[in-house]
């Protein structure tokens, strides 16, 4: 089992978009080595042939009709922005260029 | 924004070989969206078609809209696909502000419809036609959309804020995905075009979706690599994303090849990249690099539960999919006896399915091919629109149609009882009888009609009685204006020859 | 003290019903009970008293008229922070939500306010209910009524120290881990993990969505099961939820009071006893097995031998689905929005993580960080792939042990009710507070937590746990309500009495 280094907590930190201190590095990584290693015993213990479970009963096919329902009013959709919304939009920082 | 070197195609394909993919997303007309009941009718004020689960909302949950699954099968049997018989939905976890929940449902390693064909007919390559084989198709769900303002372009790059409509977030997409296609060399750009032309018009056929490009609900990612002629290897792929229109798709093609040819000539290698199609200049430019392959951190999605589509459920929407296009019209042509250009201009002008329900409808072929070609498309192109989109049916033109066969009212008649039809006045029949347009077939009327016509041009009769035949012309044209056209023209002239010979 | 909220749900029932006292009185005396206890409990992160009187004043126009929603009409009920309210804030303990008001309800609120519940409050949690003491709250620890320098246990401990604390007759918890049965038993109380898929979890502010399920936090095995009734049963906006009715469990607490148990096979689990399990935690279980005996049911051993990689287990599948679940929160559309120090005109991306870095706490980032490593690219397989394998070995472990035992019954929680503070900065140490709960969460199956007595070596209270097969709630019902009869008749009255006083200060 990889241990996970201060550049590994880093690169993770930065997949999940979350903005961590250097000092948070710092006192992160040792504790998720020491939870890693605690939950290391699994990988001897299911045989590659055991089937995964995601789902706790096995339930399959639930649908809906495709049938249109009432959802939330403008306001209420709007209602929880962070700031005034504009032109009945969210408003969001600018989003990074996909575009050159 | 930079212009990079391209070769020229001919010199590219003397060096390279071309390989091919396409990433089609169509979006499903299903009413409600994937995994809530919210509408998805297209250009509604924003935000006024969200509820908690498709924006996302903390505590909402998916349910999966039946019809969706329906569509994404009868694709997939369309398309010559083995349907899964147990699959499941996934996340596809990355941060985006137009994706609510920050990850995107779709399908990963299981997806609902694989290997499956489809036979491109190539234009102008005499009835040849090249298999594309289909990798899988999946359903998933799309993004909101982004308005980007305060910069000068209202793109994204220089836009000091964005803002952001969920309505189309959730509507039901369909991804489908072929394998590599090669050895298509010189008509890659048009095997390229072919094969979303031929899909969108398999969709059509099937029902499933609007189809539109223009609207977003046929999108296109291209991805194409270059290999050293004759290698047999395969080269560094770029995708082109935000490729819309056929004629976009060909050149995209067209471009890339120029444009890896050229780099490739100069001895760099090709980025495996993202790259933009910008359709008013004709060119590619790159996005954000792939190279860090983006870690989309892809698990089963707890919220939903497997799908698992019956045998006998799939078989009975197999024995109910409609006759393929390329069949379907080779067939139409041969029973209708069109020449190979009048089938080709029905096609081009979108009137294929408008034809054969005038001609359900009981007109002749010819007929119902010169009404919707001629005069209906001249209404529809001065009105800006579809030709399906004029508010008038198939049914209503086999009708008018009738009433000519019928002799009930003429050519000229006709088009005003269309007008009528056209205008919301009711059925042909009801135009009819409101405009009282019908001719007159009372012959007492008729036979006094003319009698007035010979006693107000005598020189004429007398022309006439004299054998100068076509001389009746005159006559004929006074009953009319008597008539205000609703005459039969024909009757006319006999009763006007019956008098005077 | 008000002895209105000394009173079992099923009592206020009845005395709503007979007109002996009103929904307004009974609320209204919660509410004071709230306000006398609260500021030393920290029970609730939020309180609606004008909403819940309204609803009281509603209910008892409805009781007057001759027609109550449901048995529990009038009875006020108070909600843990992660269930959605409509017009009421739902933080989830976290700072990244603070003042968010959801405009829907979660399909168990809407269910208690069917039902005709006032509800009281919103109740604290662990942020994200990550967590076994709610010290991982934004907005300041729980703290157990009977020692309010201890842990309530977690993440459902606001909701436990409720009513524990008699500030709530009933409330609703959710357990992903062991959230409602372990606070359960630090604090004297009972609490019903209900199978996955009985209760909607429609509006839960998802923590691990195969694992999350809502049930009832009360003072009596009868109580949980009239709550059970009222939020359980099929929901169609809830993919997951099953399609079948609820359980008899009203029925079944009511038979199992009368202390009929003879022939049930009751199976004691090896793997969820013995080391690792306080001594008198381990004691006071003996006990309640030896009653359950000496009423008629069969106890034999059951082995379920991957029970010991269920916490493992549990530490990469809940950090996988967390980590994607809690994506959502970003500063665009809702909650929280942090600008970056120092950086002109930030990007939404610089946003984002900002406003993740302030608005998630340590134990927050932790699981996202452990839960992004294993979904990623290379270690799925290694991780969350080979957990989810586990899990069905865990799954059969239970389908063996149901084949020679009715019920299974262990220990609830390894240990009393811990110091705050004590393991705050040792995420192993906290997680093996999960150990015996957890095993219910990956099998989906049912579980209940008794009071079991208080520990000889610190006066503090402990817990039996009763698990039963899928879609079999009212065993644990029948079994726990058996246990609660026999206990206490042996402690001569309801363990809650020997609680001490919060309005003397003698805590």
């Amino acid at each position: 089992m990889p241990d996970i280094s201060r550049d590994e907590v880093a690169h993770l930190a930065d997949l999940a978009r979350i903005d961590l201190s250097e000092a948070e590095i710092d006192h992160l990584a040792p504790q998720l080595a020491v939870i890693l290693d605690s939950v290391a015993s699994i990988r001897e213990v299911a045989a590659d042939h055991v089937p995964p479970t995601s789902h706790a009963l096995p339930l399959t096919n639930v649908f809906r009709e495709d049938v249109v329902r009432p959802g939330l009013t403008v306001e209420e959709a709007l209602s929880g922005a962070p700031v005034e919304p504009e032109q009945q939009r969210f408003s969001v920082p600018r989003i990074l260029g996909e575009e050159a | 924004m930079t212009t990079e070197r391209t070769l020229s195609f001919t010199e590219a394909l003397e060096r390279f070989d071309p390989t091919l993919g396409l990433e089609v997303h169509v979006e499903l007309n299903t009413a409600s969206k994937m995994f809530c009941g919210c509408s998805t009718v297209f250009g509604a004020e924003p935000n006024t078609q969200v509820c908690p689960v498709c924006l996302g909302l903390p505590g909402a949950m998916p349910v999966l809209n039946a019809k969706a699954v329906e569509s994404a099968v009868r694709i997939g049997l369309a398309l010559n696909c083995d349907i899964a018989s147990w699959c499941r939905f996934a996340r596809k976890n990355y941060f985006y502000p137009d994706m609510p929940k920050n990850f995107q449902t779709s399908q990963y390693d299981e997806p609902i419809c694989f290997d499956g064909w489809m036979d491109v007919t190539v234009p102008d390559a005499e009835g040849q036609s090249v298999r594309v084989e289909i990798e899988r198709a999946h359903m998933e769900e799309d993004t909101g959309k982004s308005l980007h303002v305060g910069g000068a372009t209202g793109r994204i790059h220089g836009a000091d804020h964005s803002l952001v409509d969920y309505n189309r977030a959730g509507i039901p997409l369909i991804e489908i995905v072929t394998r590599p296609v090669t050895g298509t060399r010189e008509s890659a750009p048009v095997v390229a075009r072919a094969y979303v032309a031929q899909l969108r018009d398999l969709l059509l056929g099937l029902g499933v979706s609007d189809v539109r490009m223009e609207q977003g609900s046929l999108r296109c990612d291209v991805n194409l690599s270059l290999s050293p002629a004759g290698s047999g290897l395969l080269g560094t792929r770029t995708e082109t994303k935000n490729v819309n229109s056929l004629r976009s798709v060909e050149r995209a093609v067209r471009y890339e090849i120029g444009r890896q040819a050229a780099v490739l000539d100069g001895g760099g290698s090709v980025v495996q990249e993202t790259r933009h199609w910008h359709e008013d200049t004709g060119i590619t430019t790159s996005g954000r690099e792939k190279s860090d392959a983006e870690d989309y951190r892809y698990f089963p999605e707890p919220d939903l539960v497997p799908i698992a589509p019956d045998a006998d459920w799939v078989e009975s929407l197999r024995a109910r999919l409609p006759e393929p296009p390329r069949e379907r019209r080779a067939r139409l042509q041969e029973d209708w006896g069109f020449s190979d250009l009048e089938m080709r201009d029905t096609v081009g002008a979108g009137a294929l399915e408008l034809v054969e329900g005038t001609i359900a409808a009981g007109a002749a072929p010819s007929a119902a091919r010169k009404w919707w070609l001629s005069e209906l498309a001249r209404r529809a192109n001065e009105q800006g629109l579809e030709l399906g989109d004029l508010p008038v049916t198939p049914a209503d033109v086999a009708r008018v149609q009738a009433l000519v066969d019928e002799g009930r009212v003429n050519d000229k008649l006709a088009r005003q009882v269309l007008d009528g039809v056209l205008a919301g006045e009711g059925t042909p029949d009801e135009v009819v009888e409101r405009r009282g347009l019908a001719v007159v077939s009372d012959e007492g009327a008729l036979s006094e009609a003319v009698d007035r016509a010979i006693a107000a041009n005598p020189d004429v009769a007398d022309k006439i009685r004299e054998g100068k035949v076509a001389a009746a012309g005159a006559l004929i044209g006074a009953v009319m204006k008597q008539m205000r056209g609703q005459a039969d023209a024909g009757r006319v002239r006999e009763l006007v020859l019956e008098k005077l010979t | 003290m008000s002895d209105l909220t000394r009173l079992t749900a099923a009592e206020i029932g009845a005395r709503l019903a007979s007109g002996a006292v009103s929904s307004v009185e009974v609320t209204q005396a919660h509410l004071d009970r709230i306000g006398e206890v609260d500021g030393a409990v920290h029970a609730f992160l939020h309180v609606d008293a004008e909403g819940a009187l309204a609803a009281a004043r509603a209910a008892d126009e409805r009781r007057a008229a001759g027609s109550p929603a449901s048995p529990l009409d009038g009875v006020p009920v108070a909600v843990k922070d992660v269930l959605a309210t409509k017009g009421l804030p739902t933080t989830c303990g976290s700072r990244i939500l603070e003042g968010w008001v959801p405009p829907y309800d979660a399909t168990v609120v809407a269910r208690l306010r069917a039902a005709g519940l006032p509800v009281l409050g919103k109740t604290n949690m662990d942020e994200f209910a990550m967590g076994s003491s709610t010290e991982h709250s934004a907005y300041g620890p729980t703290h157990n009524p009977w020692d309010l320098d201890r842990i309530p246990g977690g993440s459902g401990g606001g909701s436990a120290a409720a009513v524990a604390a008699f500030e709530a007759p009933l409330a609703v918890g959710t357990d992903t881990g062991g959230s409602i049965r372990q606070p359960g038993a630090v604090t004297g109380t009972v609490g019903v993990k209900p199978t996955y898929g009985g209760v909607s979890r429609y509006g839960l502010v998802a923590l691990a969505n195969s694992l999350d399920q809502a049930g009832p936090v009360t003072r009596t095995v009868l109580d949980a099961a009239l709550l059970h009734e009222v939020i359980g049963g099929h929901d169609p906006a809830d993919s997951t939820s099953v399609d079948a009715p609820v359980p008899s469990v009203v029925e079944a607490a009511r038979r199992g009071a009368d202390g009929d148990v003879a022939g049930l096979r009751v199976g004691v689990v090896r793997e969820l006893t013995g080391e690792g399990y306080q001594a008198g935690v381990q004691q006071r279980f003996d006990e309640a097995v030896e009653l359950l005996v000496e009423a008629g049911a069969d106890v034999v051993e059951v082995s379920c031998p991957t029970f010991v990689h269920a916490l493992a287990t549990y530490y990469l599948i809940l950090p996988a689905e967390a980590s994607s679940n809690l994506a959502k929160f970003d500063a665009m559309r809702y909650g929280l929005r942090v600008l970056p120090d120092g950086v002109d005109a930030p990007s939404a991306e610089e946003v984002m993580r900002a406003t993740r870095d302030k608005g998630f706490g340590d134990e927050v980032k932790r699981r996202i960080i452990l839960g992004t490593y294993a979904l990623s690219s290379g270690y799925f397989d290694a991780y969350y792939g080979k957990a989810q394998k586990v899990r069905t070995l865990i799954g059969r472990d239970f389908a063996a042990a149901f084949e020679r035992a009715d019920v299974l019954v262990s220990p609830t929680a390894p240990t009393t009710a811990f110091r705050l503070g004590e393991k705050l900065d040792d995420p192993v140490a906290m997680y093996l507070n999960d150990l015996a709960t957890i095993p219910a969460n990956l099998a989906g199956v049912p579980g209940i937590s008794v009071p079991s007595g208080l520990a000889d070596e610190d006066g503090l209270p402990a817990g039996v746990q009763v698990l039963a097969p899928a879609l079999a709630d009212d065993r644990v019902y029948r079994v726990g309500a058996a246990l609660e009869t026999m206990l206490t008749k042996a402690w001569g009255g309801p363990l809650l009495d020997r609680a001490p006083d919060l309005t003397r200060g003698d805590a």
